[in-house]
């Protein structure tokens, strides 16, 4: 009974909270037959464990044992994911809110770093909880960035007092821009998709490499109005090219299939490179699959435009200079197999993932909200996160 | 812009019509062997044509593609065929990729040619320098169906015309016989095996210790260089690329390793992460054409495009008999076109291209080369020296000269 004091909503109080109720639990037990559930432990223990499901799930996808996923379905589970904590975790103030979703945040990060959406994802939910905050106070984000800049300037001191009120609406307006956000994530494709026929015309020769569901849907929607030709580089040791050109004869697009040592050789006759990518870096840089790198140069010796579709969800404040943390690899038996043994010991066989592409050998990017340069990728980075949401391991 | 009337019927016409000209060779061989000189321009039909295979990309309609599951001899009767046995077995073995790699292939031609020689007998009337020559054009259409001559192979059969051709009438023709295979030896001693001794000398000079070295593919001459240096104890590493569907690299990776050099092994795919710790590039070539370009394995130009973005400098070991008068400057005129099939992988049980045929609009291409800039090149090491790419016409030109 003393308990009933510290009613506020900090995660140690949650732990004690959940400790008195499995304690009380067990005591009930002992007592009676059936256990006595407390009306608020279901959404806890069901909050906490949906979460570490999430985050299992996205430990085994990166080992490639599990179902592979495309990024957009990560996004949008981390996102849903996210409403629900908003929704059913105990807080009292936009400040503990965010407490929150960093520390989950930092756990799925860390659960599979490779992942950017869900960072991402994490960084634009605290910006909506920053917004959201700043209009139910009354002031507008504008002012806000300028004082902070001037802030800066000046004082250089923190706001740390602010987030600390309590606004009885907070919590309806977050989840609806949380929602918002949703519905935005599931009409990235098509919103894609629908610039298509602006930049394809007839009788074009396309390469892309590898297989991006993006550019998948972006091709699919050009055929329905242009003849065309697709070239795929297959991508190896994956192979994924492979699947991307089955699908998209299915919609009897012209296809070929080059081996990525063909890549520079066709190059001379191809009017535009079209790829995907896993992620889009703050300076403008892709981290993309293996040999788009060397897609990138052929075409630049060519002179041939080279096209980016990616949408906003892609966008990560990360820069490319953490040379151990850049890099993924898998098991280098994708690449000498074990049926090469005697030589295999003596031998080391490297197989990375992810390839970087600078920023200067891109020449548009197409998302979700338009055609941009990749000079211009800082600008829209400054409109989906805060700055102090770029580090999610600092922060207040 | 291009434009592709691909249409299916026009890829059915042509084989149809190959086949009756076989039905019309296989009983041609009936005649006897020997021909009057007037039946010099019908050598070639005794030679049946082999059909293509598959679906060919519309912008390399004008190659050939065949298929390893159909070899060239199943048109062929034995033995009542015109065609040497020993040039059949070297059209299977090269059609079915035994034996691969131009100086190897040159080498085994030129062995071949050497037990030809050794078997042939002047019919009467005839002269063996007019004879000869005739009896070597079918063997040599044979060959270029089974897999189209490579440029050494073709500078060593214009070798040995020549020296056919200059054989005296008045020579015997146990003496002709034996010169002949002497000019042989001598040909393959001197363009190739010494050749090779030059060039290792020369580029053992541009291997310094501590360097890390990247080759691609599976080139006879830079193992050689390699093995030389290594023994030499120098000391370097190695980093073989490597590129799929022929996985040749593979094979380079194991002799170097058996020697006893430091080997890491990569797919060309992940050429931009491994290039940064890279000094030196070595690179082997098909030939080297008149105009400065280099043609070699598909992929090389590849290799040389990102070295020269990552300011790495670029090798290309070659000896002169490789060098012809052709000149490109893109891999579509001429080219190779393996078969498509190699492409075709399973990989987690799943193998999504394998009805590629009965798709409509999905197509496989498999090429053999490809054609790299010469500003791509730095350096050019052949026995003559060390030249830049550009100086290829002035060798041309001094070799022409001294024959």
């Amino acid at each position: 009974m003393t308990r009933r004091r510290f009613l506020s909503g900090s995660a140690s109080v949650q732990a004690f909270r959940r400790l008195d109720q499995l304690t009380i639990l067990a005591r009930n037990q002992r007592f009676t037959e059936t256990p006595v559930k407390m009306p608020g432990a279901d959404k806890e223990t069901d909050l906490s464990e949906r979460i570490e499901s999430f985050l299992s799930e996205l430990k085994r996808c990166g080992s490639g044992a599990g179902s592979l996923r495309g990024s957009a379905e990560t996004a949008r589970e981390t996102t849903a994911l996210l409403r629900r904590i908003t929704a059913q975790a105990r807080w009292g103030n936009a400040g503990e809110l965010m407490e929150i979703i960093r520390k989950e945040g930092r756990r799925m990060t860390a659960a599979q770093p490779s992942e950017t959406t869900v960072g991402n994802m994490v960084r634009r939910v605290l910006k909506i909880i920053r917004e959201e905050y700043a209009r139910s106070r009354g002031s507008s984000e504008e002012t806000d960035q300028q004082e902070s800049l001037h802030k800066l300037l000046t004082s250089g001191g923190s706001s740390e007092d602010n987030f600390r009120q309590h606004f009885a609406h907070l919590k309806a307006n977050v989840i609806e821009a949380i929602n918002e956000l949703l519905t935005e994530l599931e009409g990235t494709t098509d919103n894609i998709s629908m610039q298509a026929l602006e930049h394809i015309h007839s009788n074009e020769v396309i390469m892309t490499i590898g297989r991006s569901r993006t550019v998948e849907a972006f091709l699919k929607d050009a055929a329905r109005k242009r003849k065309f030709h697709v070239i795929v580089a297959e991508c190896a040791p994956f192979c994924q090219g492979h699947e991307m050109a089955t699908s998209l004869c299915k919609e009897d697009i012209e296809t070929t299939v080059i081996p990525d040592a063909a890549i520079f050789a066709v190059m001379s006759r191809v009017n535009k490179v079209i790829i995907g990518t896993q992620t889009v870096l703050a300076n403008g840089g892709l981290r993309a699959v293996n040999g788009t790198h060397t897609l990138a140069l052929a075409a630049k010796h060519h002179s041939t435009p080279l096209i980016v579709c990616a949408p906003m969800f892609k966008l990560s404040p990360q820069f490319p200079n953490e040379e151990d943390t850049f890099h993924k690899f898998v098991s280098p038996h994708e690449v000498l197999p074990f049926t090469e043994g005697e030589i295999l010991s003596k031998v080391n066989a490297h197989c990375p993932v992810f390839d970087y592409v600078p920023p200067e050998l891109i020449t548009l990017f197409i998302s979700n909200i338009g055609g941009n340069a990749p000079s211009y990728i800082y600008r829209l980075m400054s409109e989906l996160y805060h700055p102090e949401d770029h580090e999610l391991y600092t922060g207040k | 812009k291009k434009q592709h009337k691909k249409n299916k019927k026009d890829d059915r016409g042509p084989p149809e019509k190959e086949k009756e000209k076989e039905k019309a060779s296989v009983l041609a061989p009936s005649k006897p062997a020997t021909q009057s000189p007037a039946h010099k321009g019908t050598a070639s039909k005794y030679v049946p044509l082999r059909s293509d295979y598959g679906y060919k990309v519309s912008l390399f309609s004008h190659l050939h593609q065949y298929s390893r599951k159909n070899p060239p001899t199943q048109q062929i009767s034995i033995p009542a065929t015109v065609i040497h046995p020993s040039i059949v077995r070297l059209g299977l073995q090269y059609s079915q990729g035994i034996i691969a790699g131009s100086n190897a292939r040159s080498v085994a031609l030129l062995h071949a040619f050497k037990q030809v020689i050794q078997d042939y007998s002047t019919p009467p009337n005839e002269e063996l320098s007019r004879d000869l020559v005739n009896k070597l054009s079918p063997y040599i259409s044979f060959l270029s169906q089974c897999r189209p001559l490579s440029a050494s192979m073709g500078n060593a059969i214009k070798y040995i015309k020549k020296e056919i051709s200059n054989i005296p009438s008045q020579c015997k023709e146990e003496e002709a016989k034996r010169r002949l295979q002497e000019c042989i030896d001598s040909y393959i001693n001197e363009k190739i095996i010494l050749a090779s001794e030059a060039i290792s000398k020369y580029a053992i000079e541009k291997i310094s210790d501590g360097d890390v070295i990247l080759v691609y593919g599976c080139s006879s001459l830079v193992n050689h260089i390699l093995c030389e240096a290594f023994e030499k104890q120098r000391k370097f590493r190695v980093i073989v690329v490597d590129s799929r569907p022929r996985l040749e690299g593979r094979e380079a990776l194991r002799r170097l390793v058996k020697k006893g050099i430091r080997c890491t092994y990569v797919l060309i795919s992940a050429l931009s992460y491994i290039l940064p710790e890279v000094s030196k590039v070595f690179l082997g070539a098909h030939a080297l054409l008149a105009n400065g370009y280099v043609m070699s394995r598909v992929g090389t130009s590849q290799i040389a495009l990102v070295a020269k973005a990552y300011n790495v400098p670029v090798l290309v070991c070659c000896e002169t008999y490789k060098f012809c008068e052709r000149v490109q400057t893109d891999s579509f005129e001429s080219n190779e076109l393996d078969d498509p099939d190699d492409l075709i992988v399973t990989r987690n049980g799943k193998t999504h291209l394998e009805n590629w045929q009965t798709v409509k609009s999905l197509g496989l291409l498999n090429l053999v080369y490809d054609v790299t800039p010469p500003d791509f090149v730095d350096l050019v090491i052949t026995d003559l020296g060390m030249i830049p790419c550009t100086s290829v016409p002035v060798v041309l030109r001094v070799k022409n000269v001294d024959q």
